[in-house]
């Protein structure tokens, strides 16, 4: 982004110009999220710098809300030792909300990444048929708001074969709706076009005479797939698994509609707290997931380069 | 096709057998929930080794509405005001509860005498009693302080966002009040095209300042955060914040809103029997006194009234904190549950029109 | 096996074959080529579609059925028809517009009396009372007092009770209500109402909400595409043009925010936002304001653009920037070469070839923005709602669901027209995610 050496002054000022105005874009986007972490250790209950904390006074600082997300909901917050842990694994509201969160992503990802993969295979073959109306379909679920997405599965997961009726069936068997299967199913159903994209992305690089060549060589269609394919394709993979799981771990609106009061994920714990009383608990539970997101982006982002790598995408 | 049939059937039956002994409780989170939890809950797992789990709602009669109208109720016992009760309970959704199944007062006073009049419904048990009431930020009107209802809709002696709740049930009668009409009439204006219209003209004179509320932890909050200056809200939710918290705030009790919870349980509850037990477990009179320990709204039981001390802190006398408090009655509007199970849908509806419109 | 059915191999082996033989060319076993290359091709198709069958049921099964089946309930509603057979029956037997006789009145005190003793009067009134407001407590208390029996003369019977079922517009929205075909839900959706003799009018100035709210989340979503290219422009210029190794490093400050909680991103803008925020705070400190007149930034419209902008401004850089990068530099200078302008250049030569990637940067960003319902319903007050709160509201606070479901359907047809042409200008295969 040099200047050229025949820029004229007004040009020079507007580069400089141009420059603050993108320094300040930028803050704009990573502002909202930095600030919340100071925040979050308050030493009061307020969102804002205390005059304590201007001057840096370790006083205006403290652990408390972090505190409070192992202490709230326990039978007994002034327990100590053993008992404390016991306690706070058994019944502190915010970490069954993590234990829960990260049952429901993790099946939910095991789902989404097995299916979408497969499809991804299916639909990068240049024989595949219909292939845009279905590539339409899959991706759907990402672009269906989801208040509507939720709404259909509210009915569907509150009676489930109430669409068997067609086919003679009662029309009762239960429900999904207030289980960890139907939170999995929903939210499997919104991560798939997330793997959908990322594996077909890598796909597209992908060299299809490799898989010629082993099969020329003799082997077999499950031993080229696990010995050719699956290394090249498996950054994608990963990284639409990751995708799969953050649209999952992020997910509040199918919750609200179809969870049961066993399944309490965080997204969910968070807009009780938001709408309640947002206490500076909520912005600890944020620093964690900030934290989070970073670990996740490095992944990705490292995941993303090997694969451009090992394609010969860039070359670096 | 068929075995595909079967085992989906099974699958989704699986997926549906709940956990062992545990009761759903939803009610209406904060304080009023930690009131409940110390009060009911921890004494109720501790006898019965029954885990109760607390589910916080902004109105707990909206999920469980909606899971009887979609076949699939996932609580056991809802905190719910009267009309709902009653009105639900016409519907066939609710079990029908029979007095002679609580527990008597330690006097030995059967429960149907003990319950204070109208505390006892054909599918409902109450618990408390409990006011809406304004509330506002002393140090933001340190020359002259708001006394009344009217003070309240004045923005010019009173200046400063307004905080009320997202509903017609408890604004549209405060907007009568604070224009004149007493407490009495309040029901036949509301039933008339132009009380009703009057209220909204009323309202749409400080409507650009209003911040509007859904659950009932958020007015001391938005007192608490600046975000407004005078609030509506539930009496025992600003009680635990002056009280319980130190904050700065005073109550108007003009114009307070009187009101009844109940307990019901749906008919299609998950766990029926571990609900019922908790439920007269919860409306012993030692439990309903417990509560006002926690939070200052009344109990519901007449041999509950004696028991009643002091806060949690051992040193503030409930007393005149309490919605009951012959004091506050005055102009006290009292809730007509019969009213509200005709008229909330209609009203809610113009409610909702009238907001959306800016 | 598998060489057997890949078309390839096929034609590797004919190739071997043709020295030898006359005729049409065969396969090694003696098959025409032509048809062991169609089978081969239907073969491989066949295998492809399996790979993608278990999704495809997946995906109909839990997501395009179960929307389908809600969507059904915007035109199909028989809470009235189903409990009040007999009445139902009598106006499918009289032609619109005919008073009541006493058969039609002894039909209806009988299916009232029948429908409150099973306690399924309250879905009778709710039905009824979307059409006329305010008669759900005419069923319920009419039921309340005749559950128990009631006497003929019946109309005489229930006039006594209440005067209104005398009431023709009650009559002809019964009448509407008796088969639950019905498009009077879409007709609410856009302000519009049935009068008694079928005619469509506008519903009362005080009830017109669902054609301003529509009006209001196209409006605020195309602000808010517009600004997020305004902000989003210049950065995805900078990212493109700048060298791999620093860009990939700012990369990161785009990135990051994309893959922060949806809910984190916007308690972080109720923070800041806020009488008592860090914004007003640091404001009120620089003296630009007093601590009197702090701004209202947020539970307004102010406070849904801001935080769905910062939200949505990644979606809008990532295809700008993957165009730009694209984007040969010789083009722009070739141009400053031939004497325009840096701004001529950037407008005639720069500019138009980034449309591509704001085309679908623009789309994608429209289409999230209309669908919204966290970011509003937590910082939008009541003048920051969009249609999707609407239809939540009625899914869980008003529970009609009819009614959500026609507003569903109104906004996801223009969601899925949005869809298509995104499909057709950019394809969906050109999706990309970071």
């Amino acid at each position: 982004m040099a200047l050229p050496t025949y820029a004229s002054p007004l040009e020079r000022i507007w580069h400089w110009a141009y420059l603050v105005i993108c320094g300040l874009i930028f803050f704009f986007l990573i502002a909202p999220i930095v600030v919340i972490i100071p925040l979050s250790f308050n030493a009061e209950p307020y969102f804002t710098f205390t005059e304590k904390m201007r001057s840096f006074d370790p006083e205006g600082y403290s652990l408390r809300w972090y505190r409070s997300l192992l202490t709230f909901g326990m039978q007994n917050p002034d327990a100590t030792g053993t008992a404390f842990w016991a306690d706070t694994w058994a019944n502190a509201k915010w970490v069954n909300a993590a234990k829960n969160s990260i049952i429901i992503g993790f099946f939910s990802t095991i789902l989404a990444t097995f299916l979408g993969t497969l499809a991804a295979l299916g639909l990068s073959r240049p024989e595949m048929p219909f292939r845009r109306p279905i590539m339409a379909i899959m991706i759907s679920p990402m672009i269906v708001p989801l208040i509507i997405t939720a709404t259909g599965m509210f009915f569907f997961y509150s009676n489930p074969c109430s669409m068997l009726t067609v086919f003679g069936h009662s029309g009762q068997c239960g429900r999904l709706a207030g289980t960890y299967l139907g939170v999995i199913l929903a939210h499997a159903t919104l991560g798939i076009p997330f793997v959908i994209i990322t594996v077909t992305a890598t796909l597209v690089g992908f060299d299809q005479s490799l898989n010629r060549a082993s099969a020329s060589l003799g082997a077999s269609p499950r031993r080229t797939f696990f010995k050719i394919t699956m290394p090249l394709i498996l950054p994608g993979v990963i990284s639409g698994a990751l995708f799969a799981f953050v649209t999952s771990f992020d997910e509040v609106v199918a919750v609200l509609f179809i969870a049961g009061p066993d399944q309490q994920t965080i997204p969910r714990q968070m807009w009780n707290g938001i709408r309640e009383q947002i206490s500076p608990a909520i912005l600890a539970v944020a620093t964690i997931l900030v934290l989070f997101s970073i670990a996740l982006l490095t992944t990705v982002e490292m995941l993303r380069r090997r694969s451009e790598r090992l394609r010969g995408l860039t070359p670096q | 096709m068929k075995s595909i049939l079967i085992t989906t059937t099974a699958l989704v039956g699986f997926a549906a057998t709940a956990g062992a002994q545990e009761v759903n409780v939803v009610s209406w989170g904060g304080a009023y929930e930690k009131s409940q939890v110390e009060a009911y809950n921890k004494p109720f797992t501790e006898e019965t080794g029954i885990t109760v789990n607390m589910i916080a709602a902004d109105n707990p009669a909206t999920p469980l509405k909606a899971q009887v109208e979609a076949n699939n109720v996932t609580g056991d016992v809802f905190d719910i005001e009267v009309s709902d009760a009653i009105r639900m309970c016409d519907e066939g959704a609710l079990v029908e509860i029979d007095p002679a199944d609580l527990p008597a007062a330690p006097d030995g006073t059967a429960a149907a005498d003990d319950f204070i009049d109208g505390a006892l419904q054909d599918c409902a048990v109450a618990n408390i009693f409990w006011g809406t009431v304004i509330a506002y930020d002393t140090t933001k009107f340190e020359g002259q302080a708001p006394s009344t209802a009217a003070d309240f809709f004045d923005l010019e002696t009173y200046p400063g966002k307004r905080g009320l709740p997202k509903n017609p049930k408890r604004t549209l009668y405060l907007a009568l009040i604070a224009d004149g009409a007493s407490p009495d009439e309040i029901y036949d204006l509301l039933g008339s095209d132009e009380g009703v219209q009057r209220a909204f003209d009323k309202l749409d004179t400080i409507k650009s300042d209003v911040v509007w509320w859904e659950a009932g932890a958020q007015p001391p909050q938005l007192l608490a955060d600046g975000e407004v200056t005078m609030a509506t809200g539930y009496n025992g939710r600003f009680f635990d914040a002056m009280v319980g918290e130190g904050k700065p705030f005073e109550i108007i009790w003009d114009g307070q809103y009187m009101d009844m919870d109940m307990f019901v349980i749906p008919k299609d509850a998950p766990n029926p029997e571990a609900a019922m037990e908790y439920l007269k477990f919860a409306t012993d009179t030692q439990r309903l006194a417990d509560q006002a320990k926690y939070i200052a709204y009344g109990p519901a039981r007449q041999s509950s009234a004696s028991l009643v001390g002091m806060y949690q802190d051992g040193k503030t006398e409930m007393a005149p904190h309490m919605p009951t408090n012959p004091d506050h009655l005055e102009t006290a509007v009292m809730d007509d549950p019969e009213f509200w199970a005709d008229h909330d849908a209609e009203l809610s509806e113009r409610f909702n029109a009238w907001l959306a419109s800016s | 096996m598998a060489q057997a059915l890949d078309p390839h191999a096929a034609i590797a082996t004919t190739a071997s074959g043709v020295e030898t033989d006359d005729g049409p060319l065969r396969t090694a076993d003696g098959m025409p080529l032509a048809r062991a290359l169609a089978r081969s091709q239907t073969q491989a198709r066949r295998r492809a579609f399996l790979l993608v069958l278990p999704l495809l049921a997946f995906v109909m099964i839990t997501f395009v059925v179960p929307i389908g089946q809600m969507l059904q309930r915007s035109f199909y509603n028989d809470g009235f028809s189903a409990n009040m057979p007999q009445v139902s029956e009598w106006f499918a037997a009289t032609e619109p517009g005919t008073e009541p006789g006493e058969d039609g009145w002894a039909a209806l005190a009988a299916d009232l009396q029948a429908s409150a003793e099973a306690r399924t009067i309250g879905v009778v009134g709710t039905r009824i009372n979307y059409d006329v407001p305010g008669t759900r407590s005419l069923f319920t208390s009419t039921g309340r007092k005749v559950r128990d029996g009631i006497e003929p003369p019946y109309r005489e019977a229930l006039l006594e009770i209440d005067e209104e079922w005398g009431d023709p517009v009650l009559w002809g929205a019964m009448r509407q209500a008796s088969t639950p075909l019905t498009t009077n839900f879409y007709l609410a959706s856009v302000d519009r109402t049935r009068a008694p003799d079928g005619s469509i009018e506008q519903v009362d100035p005080r009830q017109r909400v669902y054609v301003m709210l529509f009006m209001r989340t196209f409006w605020l979503s195309a602000l808010i595409t517009g600004l997020t290219f305004l902000l989003g422009f210049p950065i995805a210029h900078l990212l493109a043009t700048l060298p791999t190794r620093k860009s990939n490093l700012l990369m990161i400050l785009v990135l990051l925010p994309f893959w922060t909680s949806l809910l984190v991103r916007t308690t972080s803008w109720m923070v800041l936002l806020q009488q008592q925020g860090v914004i007003n705070d640091i404001l009120v400190w620089l003296g630009v304001i007093g601590n009197g007149g702090r701004l209202q930034m947020i539970y307004n419209q102010a406070g849904t653009i801001i935080a769905m902008t910062h939200i949505l401004l990644p979606f809008m850089i990532l295809p700008l920037y993957s165009v730009m990068r694209t984007i040969n530099p010789s083009y722009v200078r070739a141009a400053r070469s031939l004497g325009a302008t840096s701004w001529t250049a950037f407008r005639r030569v720069y500019f138009p070839q980034t449309l591509p990637g704001l085309g679908a940067g623009a789309l994608l960003v429209f289409i999230l923005a209309v669908g919204y319902y966290i970011t509003p319903a937590l910082v939008g007050g009541s003048s920051g709602q969009l249609i999707s709160n609407m239809i939540a509201m009625h899914m869980t606070d008003t529970l009609n669901w009819s009614m959500a479901a026609a507003l569903a359907a109104i906004l996801l047809g223009s969601v899925l027209l949005l869809y298509w042409i995104y499909d057709r200008l950019v394809g969906i295969d050109n999706l990309k995610l970071g």
